[in-house]
């Protein structure tokens, strides 16, 4: 199946760039804001947008992005938003949009409804951090029929087994954790994130792999895609944000995608 | 429904399962081996039990209650399963001396647990002392407040106590935080959790660990008294305590079992921590359950004066049990548990935790349903040391600078 995640990741590659999947949470401050933040991201540098859902109980996040989305739904933010900022931002820009989102909001909204309004807003898929593929069949199935790409986590604790399903069910690309933690800026991006890529390597001949946690500088951005297919970055781009408005955002992303493109 | 005994993880009918990062999937892993390992391992249920006896005080015994009888309708006999009697004052010990056990075999130097009323804190610094673990405990703010006292527990066993400030600073919260730990520190960590919620395999392997408290109590009500009792009660938040009364007694069909739930300011109202009763199926924690939650699946908060019921999920058995309708769970608000507590305080002389003060009042309600010569099993799941500042506040026994001088400590 045809995923335009991994074409763009492809793209670059063939023409000697990098990539860079930039988050940033819906609704944050306000929908409108959010919205504007993104469409910004995406004109300045950002390959692929990687939307974050605003939730309640945040595991696999730190600080800096636990502080944006409480933010966002202290100010109303409602999950159907989701659907109208994917809509909005696809209709300026033609980067792909992936969703991420715990899995709870997908599961009351009903997996088939929420994989039918994604693909209809313009959404090109779901980053899922607290769904395993094993526990993952009605996504899967929901994923296949609205062409939707679906990002499984591949992590340094991984078995071989589980890498290669993450890596075989992953369309899009696989989120090469680089860390054992949650996402925040750290000085530097661990070893493993490169054993981690690798690995992949070996179990697929096809998976695309981008690395994320922990990514905030453009020297870890450059040095991600030596071995990568590109780089996430989430926490460095909200703190932007909350410390200079959509300005320094900006200016955060053209800093981190500047030395990726010829 | 017979043979629900044997029945173990990942799934309970539709629940449970395993939502959480890839990162943690590996430790699970380990656990579930680690355990499966000791499970069979004839030396590990020897060592487990020779603990048991010789540090946490098992097996707790059997108190008839005969003049709090006397208010739980007529001609109904009420006994108590004593785990306030063990070590550490709550029936928490059982599961955290197993884990911590475990936690040795995999070779783990620290442990990290949550906690809401500051038992099943209290019970991982007490484990982690006599093991020689390093301990770090995640604790509400809002609960660091009102468990002042086990707070500073917990630090003198050498435990680190986190403040938690995220969230709604609850118990939930400070789940979140212990699971943000985990990830971060799998390789050397582990994670204790203290119910019988949270990811394949800790809803099962918690419940074995408990389950000791319903073997024992089966086998003293048949030596003890000849019969098996009409019904169990026991207090509901996260579980662990009920299901370690209840699973013995599952497959005997004549028992009837009773979860109560914290009804909060009431069942009308929507402050209450009532999961099984107002909630509906989602995930949180790890695994799908009952849970309190808008329509847009965020977490609700919930509601009660008893820290250690304030929790908007349940364990995915309790699910499965409610669903089948082989327990039925109820709500008990915080005016009745509280009567309940000074009402089993004044009649038996045993203060009871509040949040085995929910039981209580179940069983006072229940007593009034059942047949002459009917008999009620209830867990006593903690002693009531923990909160006398709140009850001293609620009853009005403190005056205003006493109750100041309890919160430093004394």
């Amino acid at each position: 199946m045809n995923s335009r995640t991994s074409a763009v990741l492809e793209q670059n590659k063939v023409e000697g760039n990098g990539s860079l999947i930039g988050y940033f949470p819906a609704g944050y401050p306000t929908l409108e804001r959010s919205i504007e933040a993104s469409i910004v991201m995406c004109q300045n540098g950002v390959d692929v947008l990687e939307l974050g859902v605003p939730y309640s109980d945040p595991v696999m996040d730190g600080i800096v992005i636990q502080e944006a989305t409480l933010k966002a739904l202290e100010n109303g933010f409602k999950l159907k938003q989701t659907f109208d900022a994917v809509r909005k931002i696809t209709a300026e820009v033609n980067t792909p949009v992936l969703v991420m989102t715990y899995w709870n909001p997908v599961l009351q909204y009903g997996v088939e409804n929420f994989a039918r309004d994604l693909a209809e807003a313009g959404g090109a898929g779901l980053i899922t951090p607290d769904l395993i593929p094993d526990e993952a069949k009605e996504w899967l199935e929901a994923s296949d029929k609205y062409s939707l790409d679906r990002v499984f986590l591949g992590t340094p604790s991984s078995s071989p087994e589980r890498m290669k399903t993450a890596s075989d069910l992953s369309r899009g690309f696989v989120y090469a954790v680089s860390t054992m933690g949650i996402t925040g800026a750290r000085a530097e991006v661990d070893a493993n994130a490169r054993k981690v890529v690798a690995r992949v390597r070996e179990v697929s001949e096809t998976a695309k792999t981008a690395v994320g946690i922990g990514i905030s500088t453009a020297d870890q951005v450059v040095d991600v895609n030596t071995y990568s297919d590109g780089a996430i970055v989430g926490s460095a781009f909200v703190r932007a944000y909350a410390e200079g408005g959509v300005e320094a955002l900006k200016l955060k992303v053209i800093e981190l995608s500047a030395r990726l493109k010829k | 429904m017979s043979d629900l005994r044997s029945h173990v993880g990942p799934y309970f009918g539709e629940f449970g399962g395993r939502f959480v990062p890839e990162s943690l999937i590996a430790a699970l892993d380990e656990l579930e081996a680690t355990y499966q390992v000791a499970k069979a391992d004839p030396t590990f249920a020897a060592e487990l039990a020779e603990l048991h006896r010789t540090y946490t005080g098992r097996p707790s015994i059997i108190t008839e209650a005969k003049r709090f009888a006397e208010h739980c309708g007529s001609g109904v006999r009420v006994f108590l399963k004593r785990e306030d009697l063990n070590h550490t004052g709550s029936h928490k010990i059982n599961n955290v001396i197993g884990q911590a056990l475990l936690a040795k075999r995999m070779g783990k130097t620290r442990i990290i647990a949550e906690t809401g009323a500051g038992q099943h804190g209290v019970a991982s610094a007490t484990a982690a002392a006599l093991f020689g673990l390093d301990c770090v405990v995640y604790m509400g703010q809002v609960d660091t407040e009102r468990q002042a006292l086990n707070v500073a527990r917990m630090k003198l066993l050498g435990a680190e106590v986190i403040p938690v400030t995220t969230g709604s600073r609850t118990l939930k919260d400070a789940i979140n935080e212990a699971l943000r730990d985990w990830v971060a520190n799998v390789e050397d960590t582990h994670y204790l959790l203290g119910t019988v919620a949270g990811p394949h395999p800790f809803p099962t392997m918690v419940r074995d660990f408990h389950s000791v408290i319903g073997t024992e109590a089966r086998q003293q009500m048949l030596d003890e008294f000849g019969f098996l009792p009409t019904a169990l009660a026991a207090c509901v938040g996260g579980g662990s305590n009920a299901i370690g009364l209840f699973h013995a007694f599952l497959d005997d069909t004549d028992v009837k079992m009773f979860g109560f739930e914290a009804a909060g300011d009431g069942m009308d109202t929507p402050r209450h921590a009532a999961t099984l009763n107002y909630g509906r199926p989602g995930v949180l924690h790890g695994a799908r359950s009952y849970m309190l939650q808008d329509e847009d699946g965020q977490t609700m908060e919930s509601h009660s004066i008893s820290a250690g019921l304030d929790y908007p999920g349940v364990g995915p058995e309790h699910s499965w049990l409610k669903d089948l309708g082989r327990v039925e769970y109820r709500g008990i608000s915080d005016a009745e548990a509280m009567d309940a507590l000074r009402l089993l305080s004044r009649t038996e002389g045993i203060i009871p935790a509040i949040e085995t003060a929910h039981a209580l009042a179940g069983t006072i309600k229940l007593g009034k349903e059942l047949p002459t010569g009917s008999s009620i099993l209830v867990n006593l799941s903690g002693r009531g040391d923990k909160d006398m500042e709140t009850a001293g506040k609620y009853f009005g026994l403190l005056d205003a600078a006493q109750a100041q001088t309890a919160k430093g400590g004394h």
